[in-house]
């Protein structure tokens, strides 16, 4: 379901935008709108929908609108057309006491520089959403403790911001917007300011809070890296319009054009993209309990060489078809004594690290996730579709390259012949 | 020689006429009106007065120790108000003070809210920063003739005339200290749903403290330095006493008193000039 869902957003700054308008949507250029009526276009017919549990990142260089985009969703920024629903609010609608409230409980923002109050101490800073709320004192101070532990700053309650590292700065941030418990967390280039190792931390961090509280996240970065490792869609802008929106996947995979081609070339893909990436949804699975015939009458149907065996969601092994059709021959009444162990890839696996299992050896890949839980298969032409970019630019030119290729992919033939 | 273009006295005739006119329709009205600021300084000049000397250095002690939360500051501000007394100036000292203890709260009382307001809204800005300005330029005697006229000789015109040459600092550091604050900061507390009244008081307002204390300094000096020009419509004191030395040729009569102005410049000064650093150590 979405939760936030704008519609034909425009932006234009300027003493009269609504004059200029007709002018923007019939599609005068950025440059030209502003030479001839010193207004600037801050967004142009940005409709987009954001899925309710799920981390939207946009991204896009300075100047590109997403802060100006992220503004709209609370109205910190009114936008000159266009329709904003949250849920099934018209936020548009609200009067001006009713957006105070719609403030304070259904968003709640993290900023660039931190936004912290430096007048006041790290838990009145996290309790700050709740004062506003009018929380009473007592219990506004135990959710805000609870938010402090819960980013690790436990013992700093009484510090003031500026007394703190810019990591553990934005982790009060994060917890002040966490502390009210809305349901939306506008977070406009969070990490941005931190250095790459604590940014890395916080994004861990992130990831792993949404994993537990299943939040509606729009982050904003100017960051690829960063974009792909937490969004679960990205939205590209490039001055004020959006060029592309999709999976992570899909836009590694088809960029829409040259400026979304330019970002992604300093991506480094064998370290972005998992093995979950390139995974194939196994068009067979078997259990335990099948019987060796009807296993080879499936694989024989789908023109397989082998096929996982699974324990309920768990992997259990793979079974081959020789060793199938050994296990008829042998009159068994079920494969469990034939299944062999099946090498596996955590999801989570850089495609650099799978990709060196993959040229060690032949055997088929299983990716597994959380509690060994059987995804899929590893798709050898799915990690050189992936990984290839990437390759063409180390080894810009040289001939040994096509031939790499050709060796992971001749893996893929000699097991399908063999 | 520029050509007269207008005669002069056509000028001056109508501003003249225009004063004398409110002067006999509304003195008393004003005077009326006047009254309540009038008790006000009799009252707090009885105090300060009044009071035993040692009450008002402890008092003024502990207002230092309350700023810097130092033994230094109120050992140093309570010999300077001992030696006020050493040299025979304690009564005159004490009236002088309690002028500017009324002039400088009445200054941070309209000044606050009008560096607020021009910080909220730029048309008034435009408006106030010239007319700022010629508060800060024009000679104070200008006003002060008319102000008198007004108010009879005596404090409360001294009042009046003190306010308005002593108001624009406080005015200027209020508005200047309200729109520093970190665009970032307000906004976190707009996303976070306060209202107008919430974002003032709960982060423009303490975040502007600073250079709203840099500004009372700046007032209170200017206050100070109106005394001497207020003492010639009347009003006793510090002031005073350096006009008889200048009309007696005493040197040693204005010079002492003007020590004496210095010393109760120097105790205001580091009494709020110490407030405004605390404020400043508590954010930065």
């Amino acid at each position: 379901m979405a939760k936030i869902e704008v519609q034909g957003i425009y932006k234009i700054f300027g003493p009269r935008p609504q004059q200029w308008l007709e002018a923007a949507r019939a599609g005068m250029s950025r440059d030209e709108l502003l030479q001839r009526s010193r207004h600037t276009l801050g967004l142009r017919d940005i409709s987009l929908s954001i899925e309710e549990g799920s981390i939207h990142v946009i991204m896009g260089l300075s100047g590109s609108g997403k802060s100006t985009l992220i503004r709209h969703f609370n109205r910190l920024i009114e936008p000159t057309a266009g329709t904003i629903r949250v849920e099934d609010i018209d936020v548009m609608a609200l009067s001006t006491r009713e957006l105070e409230r719609f403030r304070q409980q259904k968003m709640s923002m993290v900023f660039q520089r931190f936004g912290l109050f430096p007048h006041r101490s790290v838990l009145d800073n996290i309790a700050y959403g709740l004062k506003v709320q009018g929380v009473e004192r007592k219990e506004r101070e135990r959710r805000a403790m609870h938010w402090l532990e819960v980013v690790g700053l436990s013992g700093y309650e009484k510090q003031y911001p500026h007394q703190l590292s810019g990591g553990m700065q934005q982790r009060v941030g994060l917890a002040r917007a966490l502390a009210t418990d809305a349901e939306i967390l506008l977070m406009d280039e969070a990490f941005s300011a931190l250095d790459p190792l604590i940014r890395r931390e916080m994004q861990d961090q992130l990831l792993q809070l949404q994993s537990q509280l299943n939040k509606t996240i729009v982050f904003i970065t100017h960051d690829l890296d960063e974009a792909l490792r937490l969004g679960n869609r990205i939205a590209i802008l490039k001055g004020g319009e959006l060029v592309q929106e999709g999976t992570p996947e899909e836009i590694l995979l088809a960029p829409a054009d040259d400026y979304v081609q330019a970002f992604l070339q300093d991506v480094n893909r064998s370290k972005v993209l998992n093995a979950a990436h390139a995974c194939n949804k196994s068009v067979l699975s078997l259990t335990t309990r099948t019987h060796p015939a009807h296993g080879v009458e499936l694989m024989a149907k789908q023109g397989l060489k082998f096929s996982p065996v699974l324990d309920g969601k768990r992997l259990y092994g793979v079974l081959t078809r020789e060793a199938a059709e050994r296990a008829v021959r042998e009159g068994a009444r079920d494969i469990s004594r034939h299944v062999e162990n099946m090498a596996t890839v955590p999801a989570s696996a850089g495609l650099d690290e799978v990709l060196g299992r993959l040229l060690r050896s032949s055997e088929p890949l299983a990716v597994t996730g959380t509690n060994d839980e059987f995804l899929g298969v590893l798709s050898r032409s799915k990690v050189v579709e992936l990984i290839r970019p990437a390759l063409l630019e180390q080894e810009q030119g040289e001939p040994p390259l096509s031939e790499s290729a050709e060796a992971v992919g001749g893996g893929l033939t000699q097991r399908s012949a063999a | 020689m520029f050509p007269e273009l207008i005669p002069p006295r056509a000028l001056r005739a109508p501003i003249d006429a225009f004063v004398g006119n409110i002067v006999n329709e509304y003195a008393d009205l004003l005077r009326a009106f006047s009254q309540p600021l009038l008790d006000l300084l009799v009252w707090m000049d009885a105090v300060l007065r009044g009071a035993p000397w040692w009450l008002v250095i402890l008092a003024v002690s502990a207002l230092a120790w309350l700023a810097s939360r130092r033994l230094l500051l109120p050992l140093a501000v309570a010999s300077m108000m001992f030696m006020l007394g050493v040299l025979g100036l304690w009564d005159a000292s004490m009236q002088t003070l309690s002028i500017m203890v009324v002039a400088v709260a009445l200054s941070v009382l309209v000044g606050v809210p009008m560096g607020i307001l021009m910080a909220s809204f730029k048309w008034l800005r435009n408006i106030m920063l010239p007319v700022l300005d010629v508060m800060q330029t024009m000679p104070s005697f200008v006003y002060l003739i008319p102000v008198v006229m007004l108010f009879n000789l005596g404090k409360v015109a001294a009042i009046i005339a003190t306010v308005v040459y002593a108001v624009p600092p406080v005015i200027r550091l209020t508005d200047l200290g309200i729109r520093l604050v970190d665009s970032e900061v307000l906004e976190a507390s707009r996303a976070f749903g306060a209202n107008r009244i919430k974002q003032l008081f709960g982060v423009q307002l303490p975040l502007a403290l600073p250079n709203i204390m840099a500004g009372i300094n700046q007032t209170t000096m200017m206050a100070l330095a109106m005394v001497v020009i207020a003492s010639m419509i009347g009003v006793r004191g510090l002031g005073y006493e350096v006009l008889q030395g200048i009309n007696r040729l005493q040197v040693g009569r204005g010079l002492l008193a003007g020590i004496g102005i210095v010393i109760l410049a120097i105790v205001f000064d580091r009494i709020t000039q110490a407030l405004g650093r605390r404020y400043q150590h508590k954010e930065s």
